[in-house]
């Protein structure tokens, strides 16, 4: 079996090695100089179809395949490891530095392996999807080198067997989205959003560092088998922290969420997620929907016996996910890009995957992650299919009355849209509702408070993403003629990973339920999570009142008459009310004004210190009495000493009697 | 008066005739005079040379009372000095034609001030330093005055033979001071008359010396003559004027410092160091500001002789050989570069300012990786031989504990970095101008030999260092 885990983790970074170093132009020219690339200013989304793709066709052929195999190789290890065996494959030591050890080593537990599976499952449809969306692009295996390379890092993150591997696995995946999202680097918008990405990040990564530090401090060790066997001795112990006595699970707890809250866009590091919608279509399905950004998930799921300790930090991650939950859903609401509204869907599921983590239900947090992945990589392919259809139009505005063009995509888009909306029996139903369930099972203040937000959430998220579907696919169309004309469904190599994702947003949740959060759950975890001897939230949550297991349905049902009301009905009505609420509605329009408010509070006085270290303390300080400085008093020395060879003679002979008298009169007075 | 004392000065007294002969022959010769005295005097120079390396006699011969020395060190000083000459002689066959100004004397002038160097190497007292000293000051006065169409030659051969008569007046004025106390006027004599104390006198006396003679080789503040005789003088007079007298002088330097007043070596240590801080200095600072290629060369060179006299200072076997080692590296980096600038001419015209090479790398190539290379070991960049010659004087002045007077090298070699890059700078970064017409074979010559040296000095510095020790071999105290 550990040649079967090397394989999984390892073959994926010698594809993407192999494609990114000699399928691109990176040797190719080396020696001679490259022929000059034309930009294609026309070329809107990096894969029009003006210009053909010529370069060899291996480098994509041979990460699909990789990846194929590797999700293959997946699930027979799912299966192995769910019959309740658990590995450890050690690689090399990596780092021993006085106390400090870390080894690479692949730890596979049920928690890694659930992880596995859906990274390389929906890696491996993304790539074929790849084939036919990105076909036309001349950059095309840079493209596939880094989606492989990206999958090496997320496989490293859930496989970790310690923080330090975790935070490298971490750190790699952020690379490769920062690197993804800005693939299309003549856009000034994709580097924005790149930089943009790559900066929220860099405060939860902030966070995350201090708690593996803080971690390492306490524990003198960053193996989570050492940390999770001494944490119950920790618990209750306090440590100073900026002048106070805090109590040191908390601490970390916080400290690491911290990191979870910034690469899984959370409510206040959320910003980034929605601008990473720059990137290419496939890229926002597989790393800014199904893997990446449930990373956090990971990471506190991980960590249960951490957070199983530290009440207060399970509050504040309730807190968050609810938060993010209804925040995401009410921006949901108006947005009208098509990948935006699937953006701030992502976030708000998210959220509601934190809740569940929060009150202790981490079965149902994974589960819903498991879930979510099929449906939402179905969303964004369907959308990307949607796109391309559309040649490269992204607002839903421009759509309508798409049915009879895009069946196929419709019945995928409509597949994953009752998944997500938690229609009876889908994947979506099953996790989400048992969410909620579990945020009312707590029974505590802020398990209430959950509960609520996630319902009321649920109703906007049945209402956007109706919506999104009435808007787009029905009604009357507002596309241009020329462009109607061309509307085509997809390609067999972009709809066959649909179906395979369709199946999995079908049937993932009504499968693998019992073993998730049904009656096997606990032989199914193992010991891959820690519950507290106190904590029956697993178990209470099957057992809360009717009304409750009704609310989820009834909240469905009326999100999607409320659309149906609005946007087929009477699609007056949604502008009227914008007009009479204009000031709500320009509120969730511009997102709660998170942007603006970053850009008073962080970026421009960032700029401004910047611009003050930059101008006046380098520029007139440093390089004023430094190098300019200098070179100017040089430049003084020089033109004095050459005005001093004033051409007269008697100047000449002047000089040097004042020097034969000047040493003279020295050496009389030293004396000799 | 012996027999032998005419055997010791044997190079002397053949050069001196030779040159008289070749004036006859210039003279009666009626046709294509001037080539055949330049190929004379070519080999006037080198039967002097292997003459030099003959004399007969003990490793060190003093003659005529005392006053006349051959050693090691004045065989390797000559031919150093001859071997300038040479190339001097060579590097000048075009460009007199080029300027109209070929006269048979030039070759014959040339010898005598060979001569004169000679005679002050090899001088055992004041009286023959002296001899020697204005018999090469009146030639070169008259070389530098050569172009006599030219109103800056002959301005700059005025100028220097204007403030060379006082240089001469300040030296004559230092030995009747000396004599005046000491009784004598030869190095043994004075060796001797010191032992007992010094007296004010003395010490007067030979500021005035070392002022004169630092006049010859342009340290500050006796320097000011430099950049005007270096830029109005035709060029190839130039070259020799960077490399001959400069070599003679220190060699001068080291007898009557180390040979005369050893005694005194408190009071001119600071002398030297205080002129070769000012040297260092202001041949950094003021060539920054200079435009045309030879004032850059002359504030160069003071700026070497600032260095040179570093290694002076310090003294003792490292600090000797670094002056020496110093020297031939620096006379075979001049040589070259001005081969380079000798040849550089567009359009029969000679190219001069700096700005004038801009893009010479890309009509070019040779030439200005030739120069930049040239320019990069005159700034003293490592791995190339002005790296090392820079590096053994002040590490000479670091061990005797002169650390002050070395940062201050470091600090003057920095600053003096900026103007040869700039020189690189023009050549590989500006447009180009029109391409310069093609130099003669023998100015390419010695400059790629030049280059060959300065680059590869790094893996064979051997042969450099053993001429550099045999040179200062009769100075170690055993």
């Amino acid at each position: 079996m550990d040649t079967i885990f090397l394989a999984i983790v390892f073959l994926p970074l010698i594809g993407a090695m192999l494609a990114g170093l000699f399928g691109t132009a990176v040797f190719r020219y080396a020696g001679s100089a490259p022929p000059q690339i034309a930009v294609h200013e026309d070329d809107d989304d990096g894969h029009g179809h003006h210009h053909a793709y010529d370069g060899p066709r291996w480098p994509m052929m041979l990460t699909t395949g990789i990846l194929v195999f590797v999700a293959l190789l997946s699930w027979y290890a799912f299966f192995d490891v769910t019959a309740g065996n658990v590995y450890k494959v050690t690689v090399a030591e990596w780092v021993r530095s006085g106390k400090l050890v870390a080894t690479w080593a692949l730890r596979i537990d049920t928690l890694s392996a659930v992880m596995l599976v859906v990274v390389t499952t929906v890696s491996a449809l993304v790539h074929i999807y790849s084939l036919g969306y990105m076909a036309h692009d001349p950059h095309q295996p840079r493209f596939f080198a880094y989606l492989s390379l990206f999958t090496f890092a997320m496989l490293m993150l859930v496989t970790s067997d310690n923080l330090l591997q975790m935070f490298f696995g971490w750190e790699g995946v952020g690379l490769a989205s920062y690197l993804l999202i800005g693939f299309w680097y003549t856009r000034p918008s994709a580097n924005a959003a790149a930089i943009k990405a790559f900066v929220v990040n860099r405060v939860g990564d902030f966070g995350f560092a201090l708690g593996i530090f803080a971690t390492f401090a306490l524990f003198g060790s960053i193996e989570f088998d050492t940390l999770f066997a001494a944490a119950p001795e920790m618990a209750g112990k306090t440590v100073p922290f900026l002048s106070w006595q805090v109590d040191a699970l908390t601490l970390i707890c916080l400290l690491l969420f911290m990191g979870a809250m910034g690469k899984s866009a959370q409510f206040l590091l959320h910003t980034w997620l929605p601008d990473a919608m720059e990137g290419p279509t496939p890229v926002s399905a597989l790393i800014h929907a199904a893997t990446m950004v449930t990373a956090g998930v990971f990471l506190v799921t991980r960590m249960s016996p951490f957070y199983e300790l530290a009440p207060l930090a399970q509050q504040a991650v309730v807190f968050i996910g609810a938060v993010t939950a209804f925040f995401a859903a009410t921006v949901g609401l108006v947005q009208n890009d098509i990948k935006r509204v699937i953006a701030y869907s992502t976030c708000s599921q998210l959220g509601y995957m934190f809740a569940a983590l929060g009150v202790g239900a981490y079965g149902a947090g994974m589960f819903h992650l498991f879930t979510h992945a099929y449906f939402k990589a179905l969303l964004f392919l369907g959308a990307g299919s949607v796109i391309h259809a559309m040649s490269d139009e992204q607002d839903i505005w421009r759509m309508g009355g798409l049915f009879p063009y895009l069946k196929k995509t419709w019945a995928m888009m409509l597949i994953g849209t009752l998944a997500l909306t938690g229609f009876p029996l889908t994947a979506g139903y099953f996790s989400k509702d048992a969410i909620i369930e579990a945020a009312f099972a707590a029974h505590t203040p802020m398990g209430t408070f959950a509960f609520w937000l996630l319902v009321i959430a649920a109703f906007f998220t049945a209402f956007y993403s109706w919506r999104l579907m009435f808007v787009v696919f029905h009604g009357k169309s507002r596309a241009s003629r020329e462009t109607l004309a061309r509307v085509h469904d997809s390609p067999p190599v972009m709809l066959v990973p649909l179906y395979v994702l369709a199946a999995g947003a079908l049937f993932a949740g009504w499968l693998f339920k019992d073993a998730f959060i049904g009656e096997k759950a606990a032989e199914f975890w193992g010991k891959a999570i820690y519950l507290a001897a106190d904590n029956d939230v697993m178990e209470a949550m099957h057992h809360v009142p009717g009304w409750v297991k009704a609310a989820p349905f009834v909240m469905m049902v009326g999100g999607l008459a409320l659309a149906f009301l609005f946007y087929i009905v009477a699609p007056s009505l949604p502008e009227a009310l914008a007009r009479a609420f204009r000031p709500v509605y320009l509120f969730l329009l511009n997102k709660w004004y998170f942007d603006e408010l970053y850009d008073r509070i962080f970026v421009r006085p960032a700029f401004a210190i910047g611009r003050f270290l930059w101008r006046k303390v380098d520029q007139k300080t440093i390089d004023g009495l430094g190098p300019d400085g200098v070179s100017a008093r040089v430049l003084d020395v020089s033109t004095w000493a050459s005005r001093m060879q004033s051409g007269y003679v008697y100047h000449y002979a002047f000089a040097m009697l004042l020097g034969v008298a000047g040493l003279v009169t020295y050496l009389m007075v030293r004396g000799g | 008066m012996s027999h032998l004392d005419f055997t010791a000065a044997r190079p002397e007294i053949a050069l001196a005739l030779m040159a008289m002969a070749l004036l006859l022959f210039g003279v009666f010769r009626k046709s294509r005079v001037v080539d055949a005295v330049n190929t004379l005097a070519l080999m006037a120079l080198a039967a002097t040379a292997l003459l030099v390396l003959f004399v007969p006699g003990s490793d060190r011969i003093i003659a005529f009372g005392g006053t006349f020395i051959v050693d090691a060190m004045a065989r390797v000083m000559k031919i150093l000095v001859i071997f300038a000459a040479g190339i001097a002689l060579v590097m000048s066959v075009h460009y007199m034609k080029w300027e109209r100004m070929e006269r048979f004397e030039y070759a014959v002038l040339m010898l005598l001030s060979v001569l004169g160097m000679m005679v002050m190497i090899s001088s055992g007292g004041l009286i023959t330093l002296y001899l020697g000293l204005e018999l090469q000051s009146l030639s070169l006065y008259v070389l530098a005055a050569m172009h006599r169409e030219s109103a800056r030659s002959a301005e700059a051969g005025l100028k220097y033979f204007v403030l060379g008569a006082l240089a001469s007046g300040l030296f004559l004025y230092g030995v009747s001071l000396v004599y005046g106390f000491a009784g004598t006027t030869t190095f043994a004599g004075l060796t001797q008359a010191l032992k007992s104390g010094i007296s004010i006198g003395l010490i007067a006396g030979l500021v005035f010396i070392l002022a004169a003679l630092a006049f010859k080789i342009s340290a500050v503040p006796f320097h000011m003559w430099t950049p005007d005789v270096y830029e109005g003088a035709p060029t190839p007079v130039t070259a020799y004027f960077a490399a001959a007298p400069k070599l003679a002088a220190i060699a001068v330097f080291v007898r009557v410092l180390y040979e005369a007043f050893p005694h005194a070596e408190e009071a001119w240590r600071q002398v030297i160091v205080f002129m070769a801080i000012a040297s260092m200095l202001l041949g950094a600072f003021a060539g920054v500001v200079q435009s045309n290629i030879k004032r850059l060369l002359a504030y160069s060179s003071i700026g070497h002789m600032g260095f040179v006299l570093v290694g002076l200072a310090a003294g003792g076997q490292e600090g000797l050989r670094g002056v020496m080692i110093y020297l031939i590296i620096y006379l075979v980096m001049t040589l070259g570069v001005f081969a380079a600038v000798i040849g550089m001419r567009r359009d029969g015209r000679p190219v001069e300012e700096i700005e004038d090479f801009a893009g010479l790398a890309r009509t070019n190539m040779g030439l200005a990786f030739a120069i930049g290379a040239l320019m990069f070991s005159l700034a003293g960049i490592p791995w190339l031989a002005g790296f090392f010659a820079k590096y053994f004087v002040l590490l000479s002045a670091v061990k005797t504990g002169l650390v002050a007077l070395a940062i201050i090298g470091v600090l003057a070699s920095v600053v003096s970095a900026f103007y040869y890059l700039r020189v690189v700078k023009v050549m590989f970064f500006d447009e180009p101008k029109e391409p310069v017409d093609p130099a003669p074979f023998e100015l390419k010559l010695i400059t790629a030999l030049s280059v060959i040296f300065v680059l590869f000095y790094v893996v064979w510095p051997g042969p450099v260092t053993a001429l550099a020790q045999a040179a200062i071999r009769p100075f170690i105290v055993p």
